[in-house]
């Protein structure tokens, strides 16, 4: 029982990064503007978060260094695809490789570090519990922070005006313009949004989960989570949903190899992205729903007429 | 947009794409050619150029970090008698061929790949160049002027078994590995032959993440086996983590490649070093005493190249004892790793009663031994 409450357990520690880079990449890609840059942006975000963390000794402002920096790379982003209209596509495969390789170059000195003792955490009424506190109660506090980012998302667009508006630019440019909304700073404030929040994943695997910092070290998670905004169809439940989901067959493959099951370990790798998209595709089989989703000027340049 | 802000927006632009180019490109000399010297000077021996190619950036713990301990030992021995180069982070491929082309042209005579991958590459290139020396490690391909060179790592994973088995609580001792080949299965078999050894009821469990370097993976293999139980870890993957993770859930774990005792106090029992520098002082002795000759190298404990080290404060006494006798014995020739009788965890006997494992029985370890869990994933 303890070990199916530990895998709880672990799943929800391990899909927490992959949701908070989901959510930020789905806020910028709900005003129409795709960054395909993330995983540039974690690695950076993951290095600036340990450095700060470990001169500081603090890890929430490790967090901030790691969104600070992500913030700052997607504004560069998006201040070359907003208003010089580089290609999206480009650019952002650009910001991936210039983070992979400007993290590993100014990180050099910072590799083999370590933090100050590793804190835990858990909620003193509820972490005796049986089953249910193992499984739940003895979190990191962004792992409930990231369940009430979801949530406060998921009501931000579409139960204010600003999310409407936000939308209103992903799926019509032209008429939100037409209307007097600010296209472009809209869209960068999306942008920088989705970077801080990349960069507060990429500051958590560095300073919370793994933690340590090394070159290369977020290893192809950026990508996941791009691809999870996609099969979730841009929903912020469905991005917390596939991100748990991929963290926890992550871990059941790896528990299952601990166990002995003879299943061939290179089936069992694949299993994590098998199953998340096969899930997720079931989930928005229908293809008038991902018609409805998609943000419709999702990576089209805007120009506006002045 | 006006064209004054145009030029502006373009002039930005074009520096930031110069500081990603100048951050991209990343080739390390370890020595500054010297400036030129004014007065003539008086006539020296050209010194040995010696280059090295890693896989991985240099960092500071790990396999690409030891070796790098191994170049610096030669250069402190051989003084200006070489002048050592290295490139990090060359992948195994294609580009490792360019790269090991490059060195000779630059005038290195003695080339040492450090990654099993590098082995086509060495050989292609080592047919064009028959005055200069390669030096390939893990390797197995060999010509006139190319020569292979690896450790017996599998003795320190039987003197950190040792450890583990006197110090497992829960007689559950995992292994995190990275891809199922002869020279990992003779780690994670020698552990648990060393753990046996010692404490006969141990288990093994094994989780594979098939990479050398993923944190976050390694991570979370670590994880997954204290989940179940393993309060004892020892991993054949570069990074730190899998110590981390023992550190951060107060179970025990070993470094491996290079002595790692300063990133997880708490849960550091021992590190298994690679002492390259050894081999790489030899290689180095061998052409410059024109000695050189086409052989294959593999040294154990007994040579000193793997040297199981720092052995934390807290193993008990009888433990380090024991650490010392099995690796006395190993100096000796009196303990070796893998002897009969020897069964694998189906009960089909391996090695017959009496008989020593010799190297190539060695390089064809497709089994887990008895006490470990599970099957060997074949792939095929």
């Amino acid at each position: 029982m303890n070990e199916l409450a530990s895998l709880v357990a672990a799943t929800l520690s391990a899909g927490t990064p992959l949701a908070i880079a989901g959510l930020g990449l789905l806020i910028n890609e709900r005003a129409g503007i795709l960054n395909l840059g993330a995983e540039g942006m974690m690695l950076i975000a993951a290095f600036a978060g340990f450095a700060v963390a470990f001169h500081s000794g603090s890890d929430w402002v490790g967090f901030a260094a790691g969104a600070g920096a992500g913030a700052l790379v997607a504004a560069c982003f998006g201040w070359l695809v907003i208003w010089l209209n580089t290609n999206q596509y480009a650019t952002g495969l650009a910001v991936s490789l210039f983070g992979g390789g400007f993290s590993a170059f100014v990180g050099v000195d910072y590799v083999g570090k370590k933090l100050t003792e590793r804190p835990h955490h858990s909620i003193p009424a509820l972490r005796d519990l049986p089953f249910l506190g193992i499984a739940l109660f003895r979190h990191h506090p962004l792992v409930y922070l990231t369940i009430a980012g979801a949530l406060a998302i998921a009501w931000f667009l579409y139960r204010t005006r600003a999310g409407l508006v936000l939308r209103a630019i992903g799926e019509a440019p032209e008429s939100a313009h037409a209307l007097g909304y600010p296209v472009r700073r809209i869209r960068l404030l999306a942008v920088v949004a989705g970077g801080a929040l990349c960069g507060l994943a990429g500051a958590y695997f560095s300073v919370v989960y793994a933690p340590l910092w090394v070159e290369g070290m977020i290893a192809g998670r950026g990508w996941i989570a791009l691809a999870l905004t996609v099969f979730a169809t841009w929903r912020p439940a469905r991005v917390l949903l596939g991100a748990y989901l991929f963290g926890g067959v992550t871990m059941l493959q790896l528990h299952l190899q601990g166990m002995g099951v003879d299943i061939a370990n290179q089936l069992m790798s694949m299993l994590p992205y098998l199953a998340t998209i096969v899930v997720l595709v079931l989930i928005s089989r229908n293809p008038a729903w991902i018609r409805l989703n998609m943000p419709a000027s999702l990576g089209k340049p805007f120009f506006p007429s002045l | 947009m006006t064209s004054r802000s145009m030029t502006r927006h373009l002039a930005l632009a074009a520096l930031l794409g110069a500081a990603t180019l100048v951050a991209c490109t990343k080739q390390e000399e370890s020595k500054k050619p010297e400036a030129p010297a004014t007065a003539a000077p008086a006539p020296k021996p050209e010194p040995l150029k010696v280059a090295f190619v890693y896989v991985g950036p240099v960092g500071d713990a790990g396999w690409t970090f030891a070796h790098d301990l191994g170049r610096k030992y030669v250069e402190a021995k051989f003084g200006d008698k070489i002048k050592t180069t290295f490139v990090e982070k060359v992948p195994e491929g294609p580009d490792a061929e360019r790269v090991i082309r490059d060195l000779v042209a630059q005038g290195n005579k003695v080339i040492f790949a450090t990654s099993f991958g590098f082995g086509d590459a060495m050989e292609k290139v080592a047919k064009d160049f028959p005055d200069v020396y390669f030096e390939h490690a893990t390797g197995y391909k060999m010509a006139p002027n190319l020569r292979v060179y690896e450790g017996r790592f599998y003795e320190d994973a039987y003197l950190a078994g040792i450890i583990a088995g006197e110090m497992t609580k829960t007689n559950i001792i995992g292994f995190v590995g990275s891809f199922p080949i002869p020279e990992v299965l003779r780690n994670i078999n020698a552990f648990t032959l060393g753990a046996q050894s010692v404490n006969p009821k141990v288990k093994t469990k094994v989780v594979w993440v098939s990479s050398w370097f993923d944190p976050p993976k390694e991570t979370e293999a670590a994880q997954s086996l204290i989940n179940q139980g393993a309060d004892v870890l020892l991993q054949n993957t570069d990074s730190t983590a899998v110590l981390q993770a023992a550190e951060k859930n107060g179970k025990y774990a070993f470094g491996w490649d290079s002595d790692m005792s300063a990133f997880a106090p708490k849960a550091h029992l021992g590190s298994c070093r690679l002492n390259w520098g050894l081999y790489y002082a030899k290689a180095i002795g061998d052409v410059l005493n024109k000695t050189w000759k086409s052989e294959a190298t593999k040294w154990g404990v007994k040579e000193g190249l793997p040297e199981f080290v720092s052995i934390a404060t807290f193993v008990p006494d009888s433990t380090k004892k024991k650490v010392e006798d099995a690796r006395e014995g190993m100096k000796t020739g009196t303990v070796a790793v893998f002897k009969g009788p020897l069964v694998d965890n189906t009960g089909k006997e391996v090695l017959a009663k009496g008989a020593v494992a010799d190297d190539k029985w060695n390089g064809a370890i497709n089994f887990y031994v008895k006490g470990v869990d599970g099957k060997v994933p074949s792939g095929k």
